[in-house]
């Protein structure tokens, strides 16, 4: 991954071009450049590793801080012209109030500008697909939690989009309901759809997928095929989380060391450090401490640093 | 630049479509949501009904001159600056803020329409209800008032002045739901917790009368307090009100109140193009 080569940008793909977002001060994703292919591509990633973040991104919900992003050459700004192509699947499990299933999707693509005949036929037809038509007359308030999962997916398909981002859609279902689903995502992919799927759990999704984007903390740290994929991984810098009395001054001492990579204030008692060497960080780090007498109240690699995120997604034993 | 011919090019039938099935949508869910401005529109008319019901029984001594100039001020103090005020600011400050709070914000914003087209199907849809009940309810509590007079009533309503009186009374509520819903709409926009800028909105339109003229433009209030077809009876404080006041006439205060409302549902359409959707944590 080059800083200065602008991802390919051909016709349909979706283009991530040195995307940041920030949440206030808290990271959603940093400097993300991705361009996805058709097919089946998971976001596999821990809790608040930044999937729904990147999805949202992707269907114009909130805006980049930096850099843009564009869905088979659309900017993610014009709905007009976006929402025709891309349907999503959000994560969040709310309906408006008093509808019933029918009555959700239905209502719906009156919005998109079909007319009634048209909406009708295409409610009919994504109930269909995901075995909602018979339970679509009740009201969506008394549905199982899978029977919401599969009326979601209903409605965001229900224009017969190109481009299909669905977050987390698995979760939630037993394992028929799964392989159905599963199914109708590989028909999807082999029909040249983008079909973009998150997921906490890799082993989950890696059969299914084309390739995978691995997110932690914010950043892609590995993209492409899943054999690739956990090469890549392996090489990827650690995070160590260091609490002392003035971590600027850490800050300024171990920027000139080679191995740091990035090194993040938290607040004004926290440093967070990437580095691609923790034997010679902690080193250092002693030296720095008998220097210049800092106060250290805690060294530890950070919870989830990108080694154990890839023990955690693809297992132990599997490392190379 | 906008000309002519771009504008007319724009796919105008397919934006009235889509506003029009948000605006169908909003009434399929408000009607089994809130309620509560039901309360606030009938309270006028059980006012009115009131008075005619006990009218009826002899114990005041009541004409119609009389009953209709009380409605006047029944309305200005009442109807306006209370009913609807208040019930304008329930229905559109929760537009939007509603589906935010429900989480269905998105369903909306996932659809190939112009945020622009969906502030104005949500206007359309509340302001639909805004005009049958509170627009309807002072229609009624005008005829209910003098109901009581029997024969009376039917004559001054139907040979005198009744159902002119009538009309300009909803023609006047009409445009304060209108204004007062472009501005509560805005105001749900705005602000993630609208109780603070009611209370400012009121504040500000019952300072009006003391207001450089200038300044005064930017209420609806200014607009429609001239338009009353009879006189507040004034008395004591109030009548301070009216010699401050020179009311505008209704040939530009119709249009006037109709240019302010058109502005600021033009900034509603601008901060819903900005929103983003987050609902927290
Ligand atoms: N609306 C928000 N306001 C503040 N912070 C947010 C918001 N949404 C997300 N975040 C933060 O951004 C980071 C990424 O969150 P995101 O929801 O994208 O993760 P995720 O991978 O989808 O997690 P999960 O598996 O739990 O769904 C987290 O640290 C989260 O706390
Ligand atoms: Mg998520």
């Amino acid at each position: 991954m080059s800083a200065h080569t602008p991802p390919p940008d051909s016709g349909a793909r979706i283009v991530f071009d040195n995307v940041s977002r920030f949440y206030g001060e808290v990271l959603g994703v940093n400097r993300v450049r991705l361009s996805i292919p058709p097919g089946i591509t998971s976001l596999v990633g821990p809790n608040g590793s930044g999937k729904t973040t990147l999805m949202n991104l992707m269907c114009g919900l909130i805006r980049p801080n930096k850099g843009t992003i564009t869905v088979n050459g659309i900017s993610t700004d014009d709905p007009e012209r976006l929402f025709h192509q891309v349907g999503y699947c959000t994560q969040v499990d709310a309906f408006p109030r008093g509808l019933s299933g029918w009555q959700f999707i239905y209502s719906y693509l009156l919005c998109h500008g079909y007319s009634p005949a048209e909406a009708h036929a295409r409610a009919e037809a994504s109930l269909r697909k995901l075995d909602m038509l018979e339970a679509s007359e009740r009201a969506v308030a008394g549905f199982s939690k899978g029977m919401r999962q599969r009326i979601k997916l209903a409605q965001a398909i229900s224009h017969d989009p190109r481009v299909m981002v669905l977050d987390e859609p698995l979760n939630g279902l037993d394992p028929m309901a799964r392989a159905e689903l599963i199914a109708l995502f590989r028909e999807w992919g082999a029909e040249g759809r983008h079909v973009i799927v998150s997921s906490h759990i890799l082993h989950e999704v890696d059969e299914i997928s084309d390739q995978v984007i691995l997110l932690s903390h914010g950043y892609v740290v590995a993209e492409g095929q899943i054999q690739g994929v956990r090469s890549e991984v392996s090489d990827q810098p650690m995070q160590i989380l260091v609490r002392c009395d003035r971590p600027h001054v850490l800050a300024a001492r171990l920027f000139e060391k080679d191995h740091v990579v990035e090194g993040k204030l938290q607040d004004d008692r926290t440093l967070l450090v990437r580095t691609r060497d923790a034997d010679r960080f902690y080193l250092n780090l002693n030296d720095v401490i008998l220097e210049s007498g800092l106060q250290v109240d805690t060294v530890a690699p950070h919870d989830e640093d990108v080694n154990s995120v890839y023990q955690y997604l693809i297992g132990e034993g599997s490392t190379t | 630049m906008i000309d002519a011919a771009s504008v007319k090019s724009m796919p105008w039938g397919m934006w009235t479509r889509q506003a029009l099935a948000v605006a169908r949508l909003e009434l399929l869910r408000s009607f089994r949501q809130r309620r509560g401005w039901l309360i606030l529109a009938a309270m006028p008319v059980v006012v009115t009904a009131g008075h005619s019901v006990i009218a009826s029984t002899g114990h005041w001594s009541c004409s119609i001159g009389l009953d209709t100039r009380v409605f006047a001020a029944i309305f200005q103090f009442l109807i306006l600056r209370f009913v609807i005020f208040f019930g304008c600011a329930g229905i559109f400050t929760t537009a939007f803020r509603g589906d935010t709070s429900e989480k269905t914000l998105h369903y909306y914003f996932l659809t190939p329409m112009r945020r622009e087209v969906l502030a104005a199907g949500k206007y359309l849809a509340y302001e639909a209800t805004a005009l049958i009940v509170f627009a309807g309810g002072a229609a009624l509590s005008y005829f209910l008032i003098t109901l009581h007079f029997g024969a009376a009533h039917w004559e001054h309503m139907l040979r005198g002045t009744g159902l002119y009186e009538m009309a300009w009374y909803t023609l006047v509520a009409a445009l304060a739901c209108i204004g007062y819903g472009a501005i509560f709409l805005l105001v749900g926009l705005w602000y993630k917790n609208p109780m603070i800028a009611v209370a400012a909105v009121m504040v500000w339109e019952n300072i009006n009368p003391f207001l450089p003229t200038l300044l005064k433009r930017f209420s609806v209030i200014f607009y429609l307090k001239g338009l009353s077809p009879v006189d507040v009876p004034m008395t004591g404080s109030l009548s301070l009100i009216e010699v401050l006041s020179n009311p505008t006439p209704a040939y530009l205060a119709i249009p006037g109140l109709l240019i302010l409302s058109t502005v600021v549902l033009f900034l509603a359409c601008r901060s819903a193009r900005d929103m983003e959707v987050s609902y927290g944590e």
